[in-house]
């Protein structure tokens, strides 16, 4: 703060006689301007502003005006059709199919992804000598990308010919190769899609975990074992409930990496073989057919419209779930 | 007998983190056996744990022929995450740093309306943000890649909570000093923000190495693919070079794993930070 020119005392009469037209002294500090600071503030804040401006306010204000328009092979507005859009998108079986594939893909990988995390973390937590390294060893997978998943298990793991490890070992109790990628019924594909998520995700929510067990003081541990309780009460009414707020953080991340899935669905069913087959068109989640129409057929109304019925869907969840839990509660 | 029964239990603990270990580096195993074996040995049916001639000429045909676009695509890799992680978390901790202390007229505002945006799914929301980008000539560039992911909203509520929690002393001292706002950041804030910094900054790289939905839709032309996007027409193509797959599989993932060995610390903390949200 620079220090303030000394002030003449002014007399109560005076005053009517001068009127400020600087920030002059006499006028009460706290309701003077700082320019100085709100210029810095500005500086300071600027690129965010702008960029979020930009690239979320009016990136989805825009795309909102082109759900309501025909905007084939274009991005200019004017050409309203009011809900036309909507109604193509929701009259369409395959989208409608596409939404129920990911709730029930979500159903099925949030709850195991955070079963498995955290029977990870409770495992590591408990290990004395060592600890480092297996942290590392089930983190590392974190490194790997969904496009480098997605490859080795499809071309080996995976793979429909003998020579697959999952076909290899299953050889060797007499079973007989699987199409695991192409074959639809039963569609064992499920089986390639979640294991793989779960080796690109525990790890990085272990760590979550982790950190939410390392929180808990290890008296009330000491305290409920002289009470005589043993490890699945004390988990259940000790290490379950104090890591509710991670948990829910945990549950609510999950879901909305799940609901967005796409890299690993692009990259298992798009060509390599398994195009021609029956599952590639059978295993679409939404934001794959979002790609398909609004890069494929250039149909940006069509395309906005579903972004907007995707991330009200998930907005709508992550708003429900966050009441149920008081969740986000404790900010501010 | 509690005795015998508790070595059993601590041997079935045991048998277990070692099957769970197995079963996470099996992939790795697999990657790195398939980048040194030739096609045949790969589609064997006769299962080889280790490559009977080592095949390194596969990596070394990867940036041979340039119609496969995997140099292309690590030097683009290269440059968008050098730029995207340092450039996103420092404009991030300034924000943070305005948004926690410097007391400005309008600012509970200003920053609901950056925090809100953090409702918004930001996959889901690739058509909206394609338009935008489109619209300002951004297919096919390095920057229609990078610019979007630079303003962070999570990295700046996160930045601002972290300075919200700094001992106000440390900026008394340099107020007395004649700091101005911008100084006190620049010189008292910011240096005691490095581990702060490095976590995010190694989480930003990260994201931006494996990202894949985005750099797709802007890079339609190899020109300005990624190695994600270079590696997945591997994948889609007609013909397909398993050997070569595999190489490039290793060499895509190699950077990062590197990273996650050295810098495990930031990559753990950073995690932890921006769990601890809730």
């Amino acid at each position: 703060m620079e220090t303030e020119p000394q002030a003449a005392p002014l007399p109560g009469t005076t005053r009517s006689a001068t009127p400020s037209r600087t920030a002059a002294p006499g006028v009460p500090r706290s309701r003077r301007t700082d320019w100085r600071a709100i210029g810095v503030f500005a500086l300071m804040t600027a690129p965010i502003l702008i960029g979020i401006g930009i690239f979320k306010y009016v990136a989805i204000g825009w795309s909102f005006l082109l759900s309501f328009s025909k905007a084939d092979r274009s991005i200019s507005l004017g050409h309203w059709v009011g809900f036309a859009n909507y109604s193509q998108l929701l009259g369409d079986p395959d989208f409608r199919k596409s939404i129920t594939q990911i709730v029930l893909f979500t159903l099925f990988i949030v709850p195991v992804t955070f079963a498995a995390s955290l029977g990870l973390a409770l495992m590591v937590h408990r290990i004395r000598r060592g600890r480092a390294l297996f942290r590392t060893t089930f983190l590392i997978p974190a490194a790997v990308s969904y496009v480098a998943g997605s490859l080795v298990w499809k071309m080996c793991l995976f793979s429909s010919l003998p020579g697959g490890l999952a076909n290899t070992v299953g050889g060797w109790f007499g079973a007989s190769p699987t199409p695991w990628l192409q074959q639809v019924s039963p569609p064992v594909y499920w089986v390639v899609i979640v294991t793989l998520r779960l080796w690109l995700q525990v790890g990085f929510f272990m760590i979550l975990l982790l950190a939410g067990l390392q929180g808990i003081p290890k008296e009330i541990y000491e305290a409920a074992e002289l009470d005589g309780a043993t490890g699945w009460r004390k988990l259940r009414r000790i290490t379950l409930p104090l890591l509710r707020n991670t948990s829910v953080a945990v549950l609510m991340l999950l879901f909305i990496a799940a609901f967005q899935a796409f890299d690993e669905f692009y990259n298992l069913f798009t060509g390599g073989g398994a195009a021609t087959s029956g599952a590639a068109t059978a295993v679409k989640p939404p934001l794959v057919y979002l790609y398909d129409k609004a890069l494929g057929d250039q149909n940006y109304g069509l395309g906005s419209a579903g972004s907007f019925v995707v991330t009200g869907l998930i907005v709508l969840v992550t708003l429900l779930q966050g009441r149920l839990t008081g969740f986000g509660k404790s900010e501010e | 007998m509690p005795t015998l029964n508790r070595t059993v239990r601590v041997m079935a603990r045991s048998l277990l983190i070692g099957v769970v270990t197995l079963l996470f580096l099996t992939p790795f195993y697999v990657m790195l056996r398939n980048s040194l074996m030739d096609t045949r040995g790969i589609t064997s049916p006769d299962w080889q744990w280790w490559p009977s001639s080592m095949h390194f000429d596969n990596f070394t045909s990867l940036f041979s022929d340039p119609s496969l676009h995997m140099a292309d695509g690590l030097r683009n890799s290269l440059t968008v995450a050098l730029i995207s992680a340092p450039v996103s978390t420092l404009l991030a901790s300034a924000a943070g740093y305005a948004f926690a202390r410097i007391p400005v007229p309008g600012r509970g505002l200003l920053l609901a309306l950056v925090v809100a945006t953090l409702m918004i799914p930001g996959s889901a929301t690739f058509v909206p943000t394609f338009v935008v980008v489109g619209s300002l000539g951004g297919v096919n560039t390095l920057w229609g890649i990078i610019v979007p992911g630079l303003f962070n909203p999570f990295a700046v509520l996160l930045f601002r909570n972290f300075y919200l929690r700094f001992p106000k002393e440390l900026e008394e001292a340099g107020r007395l000093d004649g700091l101005g706002w911008f100084g006190l950041y620049r010189r008292v804030a910011l240096p005691s923000s490095a581990s702060m910094l490095a976590s995010l900054g190694a989480l930003a790289f990260i994201d931006s190495w494996n990202s894949f939905l985005w750099p797709l839709v802007i890079g339609q032309d190899p020109g300005s693919w990624t190695a994600q996007i270079t590696l997945s027409s591997f994948l889609t193509a007609q013909t397909i070079n398993l050997p070569g797959l595999f190489a490039g599989a290793v060499v895509t993932i190699a950077p990062l794993v590197v990273m996650f060995l050295v810098a495990q610390r930031y990559i753990v903390e950073g995690i932890a930070t921006s769990g601890l949200k809730g």
